[in-house]
């Protein structure tokens, strides 16, 4: 479902349920998301992230329940979607400019080459994400938060205003790790809506506004704080959940 | 010098094998891009071989080869496409099904029936024996192939990249696929005449290979590509007529050395 009008984006969802071959992937989710807002969805591997990005982006159908993007959120090109590590084809060689214009490919009708504005618009986002210098890297040849810091050019060369991220964090050292969360930030201060999935209980998860704690179905979605219960993190990981939010030295 | 250069294209069969020999070398390493970046050159081979029996078909109604051969070319991709994304087998051994089945069903058909034609010309290539008209089909195919390789450059690169950002965004990358292998089966098609159903596979991949090594970015490999690739189409041509060799492998040697010679000379592993 999708509504047109020109307000702010908003993601509304309501008891999506998706079964993918018999197997329940996804049960009675429900959460909102407003505009302004940089929300981690936390779970162990297997919890569905993905599946619950596929179904935000149309890509995975729901077998129940509903998905709705409303205001600028339900413009053609709104969300953009940044690819785990495993799903991309690295063999394929293009430098971080060209995948930042792949952004403006959907601008492009079929039979328009790219040209000076689209080109103009990618080194604006390359420079956004700190890039601009690397831009003839190929992908390979930068590091694991240089690839996603491009993927977030190319959605923002997209004029996207929903960023899901899908597993953003892994092999992105922590220093890296923080540079990605910093520009995220500057997103969500511009009103864009942006959800990074991680299985990785890092001190980070605190800086972000919401988290949404899935394990095939939502376990808890709020601040941080009010999430981070050993309940909660029992319910995702065990024990060792738990054994995590005990240690002091861990989420100050 | 000029002479051994000159002499062969006095005669008309060979102008006609040269048009045809840069067009293959051109066309196949453009394609063979896409074939050695998305990791499929098991399936471009797979499709040379299963083209046989549509070709065999073709010379026992006594009809052009091309009349038969683009038709099940473009069929038998699209089926292999199909079975590599929806079947519960892997997609190397549904495609390997396919493959030797429908090269078997050729080579029976072949024996079976006496259609006039050298299996070997048809395995290995024979370019010296192609007609005008084959040359005029050929052109139009690939005149075809270059305006889809340039309408859906971009929704083919992004797919290449990253499938799932690409159906994200909208593009409906099966059909991308379809399209792409569409134009595989055609180039093939155009390929076998030169480099025959065994060796098409090198003028496809190996030219693109050496360009992958030597241009950085997906355009470069298209193009140095294609030079290198119609460069060793000529050579291999000139060879084939002063040494009285099949021009098909005299064309593939030619790339193979090529992509050695780089290869040494560069070292990167794709």
């Amino acid at each position: 479902m999708r509504d047109s009008s020109r307000q702010s984006p908003r993601i509304v969802a309501s008891s999506v349920s998706v079964e993918i071959g018999g197997f329940k992937a996804l049960t009675g989710v429900d959460f909102e998301v407003e505009a302004g807002t940089l929300m981690a969805v936390l779970g162990p591997n297997g919890a569905g992230k993905s599946t619950l990005f596929g179904a935000l982006a149309g890509t995975v159908p729901i077998t129940g329940g509903s998905v709705t993007l409303l205001g600028d959120g339900a413009r053609k090109g709104a969300l953009a979607y940044v690819p785990q590590r495993d799903s991309v084809n690295w063999r394929f060689p293009a430098t971080a400019f060209d995948v930042v214009m792949m952004g403006r490919c959907l601008n492009a009708g079929l039979l328009h080459a790219l040209g000076r504005v689209d080109r103009e618009k990618s080194r604006e986002c390359l420079e956004r994400v700190g890039l601009w210098d690397r831009r003839d890297a190929l992908m390979v040849e930068l590091s694991g938060g240089q690839r996603q810091r491009v993927f977030v050019a190319r959605a923002l060369a997209q004029e996207a205003v929903i960023l899901l991220l899908d597993e953003a964090f892994s092999g992105v050292d922590v220093g890296a790790q923080e540079g990605l969360v910093r520009v995220l930030q500057s997103l969500r201060d511009e009103g864009k809506i942006v959800l990074l999935a991680t299985h990785d209980i890092s001190n980070l998860a605190r800086r972000f506004d919401q988290v949404l704690c899935l394990n095939r179905h939502v376990c808890a979605c709020g601040p941080p704080d009010e999430v981070f219960t050993s309940e909660v993190l029992e319910e995702l990981y065990g024990s060792h959940g738990v054994e995590f939010a005990r240690d002091p030295g861990v989420g100050a | 010098m000029t002479e051994l250069l000159v002499e062969p294209f006095t005669f008309g069969f060979m102008q006609r094998a040269l048009i045809v020999s840069v067009l293959v070398g051109v066309m196949c390493p453009v394609l063979g891009a896409y074939v050695i970046t998305r990791g499929s050159a098991f399936m471009g081979d797979a499709l040379a071989h299963s083209v046989l029996p549509a070709m065999a078909l073709a010379f026992l109604l006594n009809i052009s080869p091309f009349i038969a051969a683009v038709p099940g070319g473009i069929a038998i991709a699209l089926l292999m496409g199909y079975l590599s994304r929806r079947t519960r087998i892997s997609e190397d051994t549904s495609i390997g099904i396919v493959f030797a089945g429908l090269f078997a069903l050729g080579l029976v058909m072949l024996s079976k029936f006496s259609v006039g034609v050298n299996i070997e010309d048809l395995l290995l290539g024979q370019v010296l024996g192609v007609s005008v008209t084959d040359v005029y089909v050929s052109l139009g195919l690939c005149a075809l192939v270059l305006v889809g390789l340039y309408v859906y450059h971009n929704p083919l690169a992004y797919t290449s990249f990253d499938p799932i950002g690409a159906e994200v965004v909208g593009i409906k990358t099966s059909f991308v696929e379809a399209i792409l292998l569409t134009m595989l089966a055609l180039v093939i098609v155009v390929g076998i005449q030169a480099a025959g159903i065994v060796l098409v596979m090198a003028m496809l991949i190996t030219p693109a290979a050496t360009a992958y090594l030597l241009a950085r970015r997906f355009v470069g490999v298209m193009t140095v590509g294609a030079v290198i690739g119609g460069a060793s189409a000529i050579t291999g041509l000139y060879l084939s007529f002063h040494f009285n060799l099949p021009s098909g492998p005299a064309m593939a040697l030619v790339a193979t050395g090529a992509f050695g010679v780089v290869a040494a000379w560069k070292r990167r592993t794709i």
